[in-house]
């Protein structure tokens, strides 16, 4: 079996399971925040069992409407915290506790390798950097695991990327992942499990590895994995002491397809308006000018993503007539850049920083575009409408390609600004 | 059995365009959500799904977030079911949860034009083009699905079926 075959079999109590089985497994740990619970909970309240199958699997983390922006975001806050208490849910991450969720779940040590995890998030996928089988699901289907601690499941066939080849500088893990999108198309995986591997992977950092797997869904995917390795387990040991048993594919596992990526060559990649498959080559866009340059969101507010945005935006100015956000994903990230002076560089650049949060990422809360407008965005949706107007348009990038365009005012390749 | 008009859309309709994030803090109000649905593509939409309409799209239908808020306004707006080359999972598991009846059914964007009467039996997998004379079989449904939609949604099953245990 594969990774993602052996943790469904193993969480729904059989020995072995193969692709389009349906199985009813036993959740680990199930994550929603402030803008789905509400949902999750009225729901839940239908359902009438009172109390939740199990007050320590469940985390809740606010998030999109970080801190509240209108009087109906304070009543959602105000529902889920009341319900936090009523449920003695403890794992309860409010502003100014923690930050974006599929951030905060990890960093807080609620993600370990064989683990089930689902959210309420389509972005829940990004856990399968560290070797659990996570993925995104509605408020209803939410509302039946907290009152059962169970869902049904039908076993995913998997694609098998294998990346090699050594990055050329400031070419990252977000480029390979748009560019394997390019390949597979947003609907190439719908149904499917996604693992990545292959010696570059295993060189790739758990921020970089993050990035990846949380763009599976993009593909349709149902999960993004990638086998835990010894960075995966420094990693989680040093965020819990729950018990965990991590599993890897087998050596004669199968899978529907296998994809070769080699990264050797491969320039920086940018997803054009208005799907997140439409990528091209940053040599093939030609002169696109931008109005914003975000910087942050589940998909890119890690600590490695704001280091090199601040080495190429040290001793430079963000252009005249543009505006940079910038949005660490979460507290500790956000302190950790402070103490590296990260921020000194992103003021003296004319960037500003916000507190951790979804952002503009969704147009609701912060950095909302206006109709005509162009956001450079390291994030991972670039719908119509996804950041405002839907007369806006969004290209998405790597960290080091939004900080570049931000100084020079229209997308480029960061390679260009190597000292 | 539903009927209903068709209203017909394309490739990749994605959760954003059915309903903005911006009207997500209405998530509690699904009648209220229902006024916004798919005003990214058509600001009528809400005016003519009034009454109960079909839709019938492409590929890859419902990608994107998984807010169930998606499936709530459509059903709302008065969509009775959506038809579709293919959908995205989380979509799919949202809108049968949720008792809004979604299949698959392979050449119904070609054989369907904007305004044709369909009639759906779900149980069978046909789909009637009653303006053309034609019938399509869509992926017959699993006998759990089947029961999930009989009983209005996950919600009233997972009451039913806890009350026979």
């Amino acid at each position: 079996m594969n990774i993602t075959e052996k943790i469904l079999a193993r969480a729904s109590g059989k020995t072995e399971v193969e692709p389009g089985e349906i199985v009813e497994a036993s959740v680990d740990v199930a994550m929603v925040h402030d803008l789905t619970g509400p949902l999750t909970v009225k729901e839940f309240r239908k359902i009438g069992v009172g109390k939740v199958w199990d007050n320590q699997r469940i985390v809740i983390i606010f998030d999109h409407l970080v801190p509240a922006n209108s009087v109906r975001s304070a009543e959602l806050h105000k529902f889920m915290r009341e319900f936090a208490k009523e449920q003695n849910i403890t794992n309860f991450y409010d502003i100014g506790r923690g930050g974006i969720c599929h951030q905060v779940l990890p960093e807080k040590g609620h993600v370990r390798p064989g683990e089930l995890v689902v959210g309420t998030d389509s972005h829940t996928c990004t856990h399968g950097a560290f070797g659990a089988f996570a993925t995104g699901i509605g408020a209803t289907d939410m509302s039946a695991v907290f009152a059962t601690g169970k869902l049904w499941f039908k076993v995913p066939s998997s694609i098998k990327v294998n990346v090699t080849g050594k990055f050329q500088n400031f070419v990252t893990p977000k480029d390979l992942i748009l560019n394997i999108i390019g390949k597979i198309r947003a609907d190439g995986s719908t149904y499917k499990g996604l693992e990545f591997s292959g010696p570059t992977v295993r060189n790739i950092s758990i921020d970089g590895r993050m990035t990846m797997c949380n763009i599976a869904v993009e593909m349709g995917a149902k999960n993004g994995i990638i086998a835990p390795d010894e960075a995966t387990l420094k990693y989680v040991k040093s965020r819990t002491k729950v018990p965990f048993k991590p599993v890897k594919s087998d050596p004669d596992a199968t899978y529907e397809k296998t994809v070769n990526v080699d990264v050797t060559d491969m320039e920086p990649q940018v997803a054009c308006p208005s799907s997140v498959d439409n990528v091209k080559p940053i040599s093939e866009i030609g002169e696109v000018e931008v109005n914003q340059a975000f910087l942050g969101s589940c998909t890119n507010g890690r600590l490695e993503d704001l280091r090199i945005a601040a080495k190429i935006l040290d001793g430079k100015k963000v252009k005249d007539g543009v505006r940079m956000v910038i949005i660490p994903a979460s507290q500790e990230i956000y302190m950790q850049a402070l103490r590296e002076n990260l921020f000194e560089t992103f003021l003296n650049a004319g960037a500003m920083v916000s507190n951790p949060t979804c952002g503009p990422c969704l147009g609701i809360h912060l950095g909302i575009l206006a109709p005509g407008e162009v956001c450079i965005s390291s994030s991972n949706r670039n719908f119509i409408g996804r950041m405002g107007s839907p007369k806006a348009s969004v290209y998405l990038g790597s960290p080091a390609t939004v900080a570049a365009s931000a100084v020079t005012g229209r997308i480029t390749d960061p390679r260009s600004m190597e000292a | 059995m539903i009927s209903g008009k068709a209203l017909k859309f394309g490739d990749n309709v994605d959760t954003d365009v059915i309903i903005p994030g911006k009207y997500l803090v209405l998530t509690l109000n699904p009648d209220e959500l229902a006024k916004h649905a798919m005003e990214g593509l058509d600001p009528n939409f809400a005016e003519k799904a009034k009454g109960g309409v079909i839709l019938v799209a492409r590929k890859n239908f419902g990608c994107g977030s998984s807010r169930e808020e998606a499936p709530w306004a459509l059903k709302h707006a008065g969509v009775k079911c959506v038809l579709a080359e293919s959908f995205a999972r989380i979509f799919y598991r949202n809108a049968t949860n949720i008792g809004l009846p979604v299949l698959e059914c392979p050449g119904v964007s070609e054989k369907v034009e904007e305004g044709d009467e369909l009639v759906v039996d779900l149980k069978a997998g046909r789909v009637e083009n009653r303006s053309k004379n034609i019938v399509l079989q869509a992926t017959k449904l699993p006998d759990f699905i089947l029961e999930i939609l009989d009983d209005g949604g996950l919600i009233e099953h997972l009451k039913r079926e806890m009350k026979s245990k």
